[in-house]
């Protein structure tokens, strides 16, 4: 019983800090699908970069920790305000296979970039001395960092759910993504909306593949690896919400981490069967209105 | 515009015979490339066989490699472990493996739309995948499938180390699936196709049976890329746990947009022009040939919405005007 | 539409201008060289490259008067046995190599090597580990090692240390050979396997199959996991939840803790104890040369690991028999060259090619990760076996 027990909280534990990390990645992607109907299947490229920025800051430049966090946000929301006026624009009245295309095009770009610039070995994070280790909590140890982790992103995600609901921009963010011609014709800018919206989003997709370069390893490949749990977190939860990509990385989070304890020889099996059920059960996903 | 399906004439023009004696002329000419060949026939076979869900009905898919691998599997199990190797009924196993998967697949798909059906067509493909990977016993798993032994066709032609049977085993395949395809989409059938990916709910509202008509071509789709996965196990002897991953899907439908979607030879051109440049960039600079595909992408897509064909097609026009 | 015809016309002509073949002059011998350089897998066919160019910047002019090699790189993008085959056809049957080395991966070598005996073509492997391979080709050799060697002595050596072993490894053919190798040895010395776990090949986090070996209080977790991004991420794994500290010792082949990996490793890895042929911090005078000499082509800061060494040993073991044989290259002549085959100072020690089996015979180390000069190395703290030929094949002898 002892043991179930210990094993439940361990699986709870490395669940939640993993789904965290794969909400705060995948929350701009279901904003800017709901909003701009976008398919931007380049969204890890954020994420890859936030990683990248996050340990050279460590260890090429030798920043302190919340400075090279700080940055990966900063960088990466400003690299990729720049990507949407000189390239993503172009894609927005086109059709679904054309944003594929061009975003599987900018995939293969980026993959190729940072094999140049960064080589193909796996970038490792200088985590400083008081991150590492274990931290002990109800008399178990738990691994410093995830703690850190899933502290960091719950204050996030509060601040980010806070801005939405209650913040003048959130209200016209929620408007545009409900309608967005009603919104226009009432005077909000959604063009300009939708920059800043989607700035934001790619910044925090590089601030979570900064914060989790620790358990999804920053290496050129990224994008590719990992671009199926990103759409599978944002079909699942719903397009343009805030709350059902929560949910839906909690449970990927969580989900894949019980299999793997329990169940290994079945791999990721599980998830893809969920994944396939739910959206079968609810073809806009968890909490969204529309496909 | 140039025109397209029910309203061209579906009388073959001798311009289309072309491609056919170019492939015929590649195989005397160009002994040491028939294995190359072969790929590439395969993969036309296999973008013709996208080019009829993406670009004639509308839906896109990330997932199509599922019947690509589903025959590839299914063609080189029989062979591997049921010691089942004439190619021809192979092929015929392949394809109705295929077929099954695609109706059962389609059945569920087809009823949603977007970024979930987008979606739906990668989760399954993954899940194939994963299941290819876990049947280790059966599938060979992460070390792929050996021991794939093919009989020679009608006990004749062996498959040989130059690709010369496997090359004509795929540039016959591929006349039979190009013959298939281009009959499908100058028929009614075709039109009503078309008709759906324009507006379905005006199709709808003519009365015409829209999701029975979906889920045909969906499976007539799945059995092609079938075929296609069958044909590169004979020609390999060999299934990879690749064949099902999203690379393959991905790049395929590259290779379609790049040629030009909806143009039943967009998917002659694509493959042709795409593995050629990945073959010269990947000996050239085998590190960084995904920066040239990446940026011959981007620029297809910015400044050729139509492909190298709907280039060549404005192309022509502008010509045509100025003279 | 018709333009659109044409074009395609064209485009498939331009194609056959595009396929021009080339000429050789009878005294080149083509080399066809096969690694890693796009995908996952990219690091370590980094590495096995290096080790190549290494080769061939030092030695490649260590030739019979009139005799020239042309190289041929061919990018295999990972574990894709598909792909691999397709690269070997090509080599043989285009380019006209007359020899075909480096292969990272153990699923590559077996699909490439049927082809070898089809179209006999000498295939040394560089790298690729798989035990039976030799078996599937009479034209196979292999200078690089097998998880046999290293894992069967180890299993030995830890059953006078440890009672209870817990056992992780990648789900494909090395890992399922490290983990039989290693608890078939175990097991004979008379310790207990309290569990077996296999990870799939392509996974992200660790941290779950880790939390299982801890719950179960095993001595020592034996692991084999491919070197690389792998390798790093299961050692962070190890430390993050403390089974150092719960006094669980990690062992297992040197892929865990290859000598160019180590350092992204951190403090995490001291301590870690693997068996293996190479060793950068190995102080045999022909390693110190070698690793003095990779350091000046890539940096100080690099150490060359085991893909390194193979691909070098390859190359020098390809170069041996293009002497031999004076530039003419006979594939039957060219298998009992390398089967009499000798190194007495390959940076890893003395090594050799089995006769009977074509494959490695070489010494085997027990290791342990220390901290030296500032930085992590394996330190080779005993010689485990001397001479050692693939214990499986010692087992299992072709029917």
């Amino acid at each position: 019983m002892d043991a179930l027990l210990s094993s439940l909280v361990s699986i709870a534990f490395h669940g939640v800090a993993y789904g965290m990390v794969l909400y705060v990645i995948s929350v701009g992607l279901s904003v800017t699908m709901g909003l701009m109907g976008f398919v931007n299947l380049a969204h890890g490229v954020f994420a890859m970069a936030g990683g990248y920025i996050l340990t050279s800051s460590l260890g090429r430049f030798a920043l302190p920790f919340p400075v090279a966090v700080g940055l990966a946000f900063l960088l990466v929301a400003i690299g990729s305000m720049a990507l949407e006026r000189g390239l993503y624009r172009h894609f927005y009245g086109a059709g679904e296979l054309e944003q594929v295309l061009f975003t599987i095009g900018l995939i293969f770009m980026a993959v190729a970039i940072a094999q140049l610039v960064f080589g193909t070995l796996q970038q490792p994070v200088a985590l400083p001395p008081w991150l590492k280790g274990q931290f002990p909590l109800l008399g178990r140890d738990f691994p410093a960092y995830r703690v850190f982790l899933i502290v960091v992103s719950g204050a996030m995600i509060a601040a980010l759910w806070f801005g939405v609901e209650r913040t003048l921009w959130g209200a016209m963010v929620r408007a545009a993504v409900d309608n967005r011609a009603m919104a226009q014709s009432i005077g909000i800018n959604t063009r300009q909306l939708f920059a800043l919206t989607f700035a934001l989003g790619s910044g925090l997709a590089g601030l979570g593949g900064a914060l989790g370069a620790e358990i999804i390893a920053v290496q050129p490949t990224y994008p590719f690896e990992h671009l199926i749990y990103f759409l599978t977190v944002v079909s699942v939860g719903g397009l343009g919400s805030l709350r059902g990509p929560f949910v839906a990385a909690l449970f990927i989070g969580v989900s894949d981490t019980a299999c793997k304890y329990w169940l290994p020889q079945f791999g990721a099996f599980f998830i893809y069967a969920a994944t396939i059920a739910i959206l079968l059960w609810r073809p806009t996903g968890l909490f969204g209105t529309r496909v | 515009m140039s025109e397209t399906g029910y309203a061209a004439s579906p009388r073959i023009r001798w311009t289309e015979w072309l491609p056919w004696l170019a492939g015929v002329a590649v195989f005397f000419l160009l002994p040491e490339y028939l294995l190359f060949g072969a790929r590439i026939l395969t993969y036309i076979l296999f973008a013709l066989s996208l080019d009829l869900i993406v670009g004639y009905a509308g839906i896109v898919t990330l997932g199509h490699s599922a019947f690509f691998g589903a025959g590839a599997y299914v063609a080189g199990i029989l062979a591997a472990k049921v010691k089942l190797t004439d190619p021809i009924v192979l092929l015929v196993a392949a394809t109705v493996a295929a077929g099954v998967l695609g109706v059962t697949t389609g059945a569920v798909i087809l009823r949603t739309r977007g970024l979930t059906q987008l979606m739906l067509t990668l989760a399954i493909a993954a899940l194939c995948l994963e299941v290819a990977n876990k049947a280790t016993p059966i599938t060979g798993g992460a070390d792929g499938l050996s021991g794939v032994t093919i009989a020679p066709i009608f006990g004749l032609f062996r498959f040989d180390l130059f690709g010369k049977t496997a090359y004509l085993l795929c540039l016959v395949t591929l006349l039979a699936g190009w013959w298939l395809v281009r009959r499908l989409i100058y028929s009614p059938f075709g039109a009503t196709l078309t008709g759906i990916r324009e507006n379905s709910d005006r199709m709808h509202a003519i009365g015409a049976p829209v999701y029975r008509r979906l889920l045909a071509v969906y499976t007539i789709s799945a059995m092609i890329a079938g075929v296609a996965g069958a044909l590169s196990t004979e020609t390999n002897q060999f299934v990879g746990l690749n064949v099902l991953g999203f690379e393959p899907s991905g790049e395929l439908l590259v290779m379609l947009i790049l040629g030009g979607v909806g143009r039943l030879y967009g998917a002659f051109v694509g493959p042709v022009v795409f593995l050629i440049a990945q073959d010269a960039l990947a000996k050239q600079f085998p590190q960084f040939w995904y920066l040239g595909i990446g940026l011959m992408l981007v620029l297809v897509v910015l400044f050729a919405r139509g492909g190298l064909l709907g280039l060549a097609d404005a192309l022509a026009a502008r010509v045509r005007r100025s003279v | 539409m018709k333009v659109a015809r044409i074009l395609t016309v064209v485009v498939a002509l331009f194609s056959v201008v595009l396929f021009t073949g080339h000429s050789v002059s009878a005294q080149t011998v083509k080399v066809g060289f096969i690694s890693t350089y796009s995908g996952a897998g990219a690091p370590q066919g980094d590495q096995l490259d290096k080790g190549f160019k290494l080769f061939m910047k030092l030695n490649g002019d260590k030739l019979p008067p009139g005799v020239k090699v042309e190289t041929i790189v061919r990018d295999d993008t990972g574990p894709n046995p598909e792909t691999a085959k397709r690269i070997a056809q090509e080599l043989i049957v285009r380019d006209k190599v007359q020899f075909i080395t480096g292969v990272l991966w153990t699923p590559n070598a077996a699909a490439i090597a049927p082809l070898t005996a089809e179209a006999k073509m000498p295939f040394i492997s560089a790298n690729a580990a798989g035990v039976a391979i030799p078996y599937a080709s009479p034209y196979f050799a292999r200078v690089s090692f097998t998880l046999w060697q290293a894992c069967y002595p180890l299993g030995q050596w830890s059953a006078k240390k440890f009672k209870r072993v817990y056992t992780a490894v990648s789900d494909f053919a090395p890992g399922h050979e490290a983990e039989e190798a290693f608890t078939k040895a175990f097991k004979e010395g008379g310790g207990e396997i309290v569990g077996a776990v296999r990870i799939p090949l392509a996974n992200p986090d660790f941290v779950p199959y880790m939390q299982r070996v801890k719950d179960a209080k095993p001595d020592a977790v034996f692991s084999f996991i491919p070197a690389g991004k792998q390798a790093t991420a299961i050692m962070k794994a190890y430390g993050d939840l403390g089974l150092d500290k719960a006094g669980i010792k990690f062992i297992g082949p040197g892929d865990l803790t290859t000598d160019d990996e180590l350092q992204g490793m951190g403090d995490v890895a001291l301590g870690v104890i693997t068996a293996h042929h190479y060793s950068a911090a190995g102080d045999r005078p022909a390693n110190k040369a070698f690793v003095a000499a990779y350091k000046k082509e890539y940096g100080e800061k690099l150490f060359p690991g085991f893909f390194v060494v193979g691909a070098y040993d390859a190359m020098e073991l390809v170069f041996h028999v293009i002497r031999e044989l004076k530039g003419k290259i006979d594939p039957d002549r060219a298998m009992e060259v390398i089967k009499q085959y000798k190194n007495p100072s390959s940076p890893r020690g003395p090594i050799a090619i089995d006769p009977e089996t074509r494959d490695i015979v070489q010494n085997e180390y027990l290791r342990e990760v220390r901290r030296v000069g500032g930085v992590l190395a394996n330190v080779e703290i005993e010689t485990l076996a001397t001479a050692l030929k693939d214990p499986w094949k010692q087992l299992h002898p072709k029917k």
